[in-house]
């Protein structure tokens, strides 16, 4: 039940990615370009509609599918790898035009090269996990 | 039919998109019990398919597979939309973001992406591996030490109020603005 209802909510995110442009490479180019407001919106609308939707369900003390009451622990307070994380990130999202979202979008509307970003990004998760005692956090 | 289809083509605005993104959290928490985000589908990849002894990737990646399903569901919604519900149109890029892509050599804008750099005919050159393959990894790497991405950062942590989440993003326009303002011009130019 849970795997049908991923599948059906990862269509339904597959199918905005590419109708709001989100996978273009030059979307992305030009948000950090701050040369149009198209991704400004998207993320901060969806933001608003999640901040809201936290809120009601807090509020409302709504219920999961499963029964129990919705709980949302808290980020861990580790901010040096959020930034330095963060920037790595942001270097690559800036680089591939995608984050991991959009890649499987791309290779899903054609362009399937992007295999070799995702295998690549596992292969970044595996450096992560070697380095990870080294790394500060 | 024909005319929902035809309004369904046509590229979708950012009030109509982002709204529906947002709806993610809620529909992740009420209907999975589970918290909105994507970068994670790598690290459970990386456990399934590398075992290891690191710590990091021995956990229980089975519990979370419907994780893995959903960037399965990713694959056929983005197929159904560029197969059946797309238009073949370019992206309205704002003027501005056209002549500096001009600016940087770049004149065929029909597409995703820059054609002469993301497709396999072009696998063997230099730009096509830093943009894909380095760009990949710097994406896996830094999901996993910032601890998420645009979806579980920005979206759901912001949805919140979670600090680490404001600080990460902080950090996805550092490193953007680096790639996009200092690198990018010196790799194209």
């Amino acid at each position: 039940m849970k795997n049908l209802i991923a599948l059906i909510l990862g269509s339904l995110f597959g199918l905005i990615l590419v109708k709001a442009e989100v996978l273009s490479w030059f979307r992305i180019q030009e948000m950090f370009a701050f040369q149009s407001f198209h991704m400004y919106g998207i993320i901060g609308s969806a933001i608003a509609v999640g901040a809201l939707s936290v809120w009601l369900i807090r509020t409302f003390k709504v219920k999961s599918l499963e029964g129990n009451l919705i709980e949302l622990n808290d980020k861990a307070p580790r901010y040096t790898s959020a930034y330095v994380g963060g920037t790595v990130f942001g270097l690559g999202w800036a680089m591939t035009g995608a984050c991991p979202g959009p890649m499987y979008a791309l290779i899903g509307s054609g362009t399937t090269i992007m295999v070799l970003a995702v295998v690549a990004g596992v292969l970044g998760v595996l450096t992560y996990a070697a380095l990870r005692d080294k790394l500060p956090h | 039919m024909n005319s929902i289809v035809e309004w369904i083509s046509q590229p979708w605005p950012w009030y109509v998109a982002g709204p529906i993104i947002g709806l993610m959290v809620p529909l992740h928490l009420i209907l999975l019990n589970r918290t909105f985000g994507i970068s994670s589908s790598f690290r459970h990849m990386c456990a399934a398919c590398l075992p290891s002894k690191l710590d990091f990737l021995n956990y229980d990646w089975k519990a979370e597979s419907w994780n893995l399903v959903f960037a399965v569901g990713i694959l056929i919604g983005s197929f159904l939309a560029a197969t059946y519900f797309s238009t073949g149109e370019p992206i309205a890029l704002s003027e501005a973001a056209v002549a500096r892509m001009q600016e940087f050599g770049i004149q065929d804008m029909s597409g995703q992406h820059p054609a002469d750099i993301f497709s396999w005919e072009h696998l063997g050159e230099w730009r096509t591996l830093l943009f894909v393959i380095l760009g990949g990894f710097l994406v896996g790497f830094g999901t996993r030490y910032a601890g998420g991405c645009t979806s579980g950062h920005a979206i759901m942590g912001l949805s919140h109020f979670q600090l680490p989440s404001f600080v990460a993003v902080l950090g996805f326009f550092t490193g953007g603005l680096i790639m996009s303002w200092i690198v990018l011009p010196l790799i194209l130019s």
